[in-house]
């Protein structure tokens, strides 16, 4: 009995009993090593914000344009995280939903590495939100995530940060809001948040992820800007893929939020606090409660506009356009549907058809100049979207109206988790061109100067 | 704060605003007032645009006297009658969404840390019972159970006042009020008990009617929230308009409804306690000598 007790001492294969700690190597059914699994290695005499002590602050300049990169292959998730490790982030506050949580878990990590000074798990996006909104009034640089349901839960005191001039970044992994509930895919949200005052950038892939958010903190504290900014991708496609990133070295940081730069003063009970919402008149009405809210609210938007310059100093402009010139066809795209877009381009090469792109990257302030002049000529504009509202096609149609005699298609759209396949962007495109409707996309719609009202009318029915 | 920006700029004092020129020569900026001293300084609240005999203006101006440290206190708030009176005072306000305010304070409390270090800027959130007991429940609640070194003041006048008379949380069972025709049909909620439950370092139930203690809870809480945990001070502010009290009966119904069922209750914990005794000579609480304790 007491034999069977005893401990079998195992050796290794020179005879020596084994006394290390060292845990057996586990191996999975079929035998393959489990390495995910491991606990790392902590060593506690090491301190383990060292790195972060390490880092050493550059000019946006310089992180920008000078610092070399180099090439990484990781999901959006994970350069969310590098992009907040490199901005001198002060506070970040987290809550999950399905596809952010990862990113805050990541913002986490960072906060035990010592690369983010203050981070917590909210009560829910509301709390969340307005504690942004108190942190960003005291002076410190702030970033949160959030998606779907949880952009519109967080929604009204979001939708404040602009008018209290709070900068800050706020990341959107769009995914389905409506009911029935579901996780997937679709960018609805987005048009909640285009009419809030700030300002929404659009990420493509994993690398716009990265460098939009670094950009929008230093765009998000200029003084004559003093706005949130929101970076929106799209959930699972952006978040849960990987992509290639080029990334500075972790050594480097953007220079600290200066507090005293902001448009308004923060409050900190060291400058004369601001009269914002304080006076009861502005919330009575009266004639100078108009007045004063009236001149408040295109103070915002003039701020929103006044961002231009500082998105094409340090992003090279609110869109990029690639091969419109002579183009038979134009595709105005953002997020996800232009990295579709890319590929529809290249089936209709194949074909014989010159087709161009124009990526929006910045929706609040929205490129109207840039695309007045790019679809000048264009005979034929396709506007892909992972949405049923078309929010991307009105405003495209809006901002060229009376520019350009080009007929708009409104689509493809999809929606409620729907993948896009790059044949349905084709269909569009021949179609448009030769003038037949097409049987695979009911939802498309068109819209220009040489078409029939019949069309005109479909096109205003579905956007 | 920097006291210099509640000083006149060279050459203006003439031209500055009387109302200025008191705040700067007969304020209570980097002095210590106390509620005993008042008409003989210029509060940080005077003028208000709140009903005649309001009972939550007098509590809030002696609030405000109270604060250890007015020149670095920062006040946030939500809708409600209240906020009419704080945002006219001479200290920073917040006034943000509809019941935000606890998830405000932790944000700007945190933020202010990170800042400031250990320099002391006192985050004090005052409230309504509806802001705080309906629509802000879940910011304060979770604020308490975070934590979060800030003070929480509910004004309650156990009333929606400021849109005219509607039942709250915390309005007591059977009363009419609007959006309650036939009487309120639960009980007042407790949110004393809650304070406790979630662990709050310091709770305090209050009226109006005894400055001194109002003073006396006031600082306590504000104190302890700087490094011990929340704090909370649940005052009795009646609403003369929708509850029809005659202006000259309010100080009389406040006594009232102390006797009857919102007496003077305190919650200290034993660190905040400690932490009141060491360092801040709170005497009360200082460790009773062996030889006391031996003879009772």
């Amino acid at each position: 009995m007491s034999e069977s007790l005893e401990a079998e001492v195992k050796t290794n294969p020179q005879g020596d009993p084994i006394t290390s700690l060292e845990p057996e190597q586990k191996t999975n059914p079929q035998g393959d090593p489990i390495t995910s699994v491991a606990a790392p290695k902590v060593d506690f005499k090491k301190d383990p914000h060292a790195e972060a002590k390490k880092q050493r602050v550059v000019t946006p300049e310089y992180m920008f344009f000078e610092a070399p990169r180099t090439k990484e292959f990781i999901t959006g998730s994970e350069s969310a995280k590098e992009a907040v490790r490199r901005s001198n982030v002060d506070l970040s506050i987290a809550y999950p939903i399905t596809p952010q949580s990862e990113t805050m878990q990541l913002i986490g990590v960072l906060y035990g590495e010592g690369y983010v000074k203050e981070y917590y798990r909210g009560e829910e996006e509301y709390g969340v939100m307005s504690a942004i909104a108190g942190a960003s009034r005291a002076g410190v640089r702030c970033f949160t995530a959030t998606a779907g349901p949880g952009t519109l839960r967080g929604l009204e005191p979001i939708a404040s940060w602009p008018g209290h001039r709070l900068p800050a970044v706020a990341m959107f992994t769009c995914r389905v809001v409506n009911a029935p509930l579901a996780i997937q895919p679709d960018n609805i949200e987005v048009s909640y948040l285009l009419n809030c005052g700030m300002i929404v950038f659009h990420a493509e892939n994993q690398q716009d992820l990265f460098d939009f958010i670094m950009q929008g903190f230093i765009i998000s504290e200029k003084n004559d800007v003093t706005l949130p900014v929101g970076v929106a991708c799209d959930g699972f496609f952006v978040t849960h893929a990987r992509g290639y990133v080029h990334m500075q070295e972790k050594g480097i940081k953007l220079p600290p939020r200066e507090a005293w730069r902001g448009a308004v003063p923060v409050l900190d009970a060291e400058n004369p606090p601001a009269r914002l919402s304080r006076d009861a008149p502005v919330q009575k009405s009266n004639f100078m409660a108009y007045n004063i809210h009236a001149v408040w609210q295109q103070e915002v938007w003039a701020a929103v506009e006044r961002s231009r310059k500082y998105i094409n100093q340090y992003m090279g402009g609110l869109v990029t356009a690639e091969n419109v010139e002579g183009a038979d066809a134009i595709l105005v795209a953002s997020g996800s549907a232009a990295a579709q877009s890319r590929e529809a381009i290249r089936l209709c090469k194949d074909k014989g058809l010159q087709v161009g792109l124009i990526k929006i990257r910045s929706l609040r302030p929205f490129p109207t100049a840039e695309l007045r002049q790019l679809c000048a000529k264009a005979k034929l504009i396709v506007v892909p979207e992972f949405n049923y509202v078309a929010w991307l096609a009105k405003d495209v149609a809006a901002a060229i109206y009376g520019f350009s005699k080009a007929k708009i298609v409104a689509g493809p759209h999809v929606y409620g988790g729907m993948s896009m396949p790059v044949e349905m962007i084709v269909d569009e495109i021949t179609g448009g061109l030769t003038g037949k409707k097409s049987g695979n996309v009911p939802m498309s719609a068109i819209m220009g100067c040489d078409v029939d009202q019949a069309a005109v009318a479909h096109f205003m029915q579905n956007i | 704060m920097s006291l210099d920006y509640v000083k006149f700029a060279p050459g203006f004092e003439a031209f500055m605003p009387k109302e200025y020129r008191d705040m700067v020569e007969h304020g209570p900026f980097g002095k210590k007032t106390t509620v005993s001293q008042m008409g003989s300084f210029k509060e940080i609240l005077e003028e208000h645009p709140m009903c005649a005999g309001c009972a939550m203006t007098l509590f809030i101006r002696l609030a405000i006297i109270a604060f250890p440290n007015p020149e670095d206190t920062i006040t946030v708030g939500t809708a409600g009658c209240g906020r009419l009176a704080i945002s006219q005072a001479a200290i920073p306000f917040v006034y943000g969404n509809y019941g935000d305010q606890n998830g405000v304070a932790s944000g700007l409390s945190r933020g202010l840390r990170l800042r400031f270090g250990d320099k002391p800027k006192d985050v004090v959130v005052m409230a309504g019972d509806g802001g705080m007991a309906d629509i802000g429940f879940s910011c304060t609640l979770h604020s308490w159970f975070r934590k979060e070194k800030f003070t929480t003041i509910m004004l309650d006048n156990e009333v929606y006042g400021n849109t005219g008379g509607q039942e709250s949380g915390m309005t007591t069972r059977g009363a009419v009020l609007k959006m309650a025709p036939l009487g309120k049909k639960f009980d007042k909620m407790d949110m004393v008990g809650m304070a406790k439950i979630a662990g709050c370092a310091y709770v305090a139930t209050v009226v109006p009617n005894n400055p001194r203690r109002v003073e006396s809870v006031i600082k306590k809480a504000v104190l302890i929230a700087r490094e011990v945990g929340p704090t909370y001070i649940q005052a009795y502010t009646s609403c003369n308009i929708e509850y029809a009290i005659p202006t000259d009966k309010v100080m009389e119904d406040a006594k009232t409804v102390e006797d009857d069922r919102y007496k003077f209750t305190e919650y200290v914990s034993d660190e905040a306690k400690e932490y009141l005794a060491d360092r801040y000579g709170y005497k009360e609480y200082l460790p009773k000598p062996a030889a006391a304790i031996t003879k009772a």
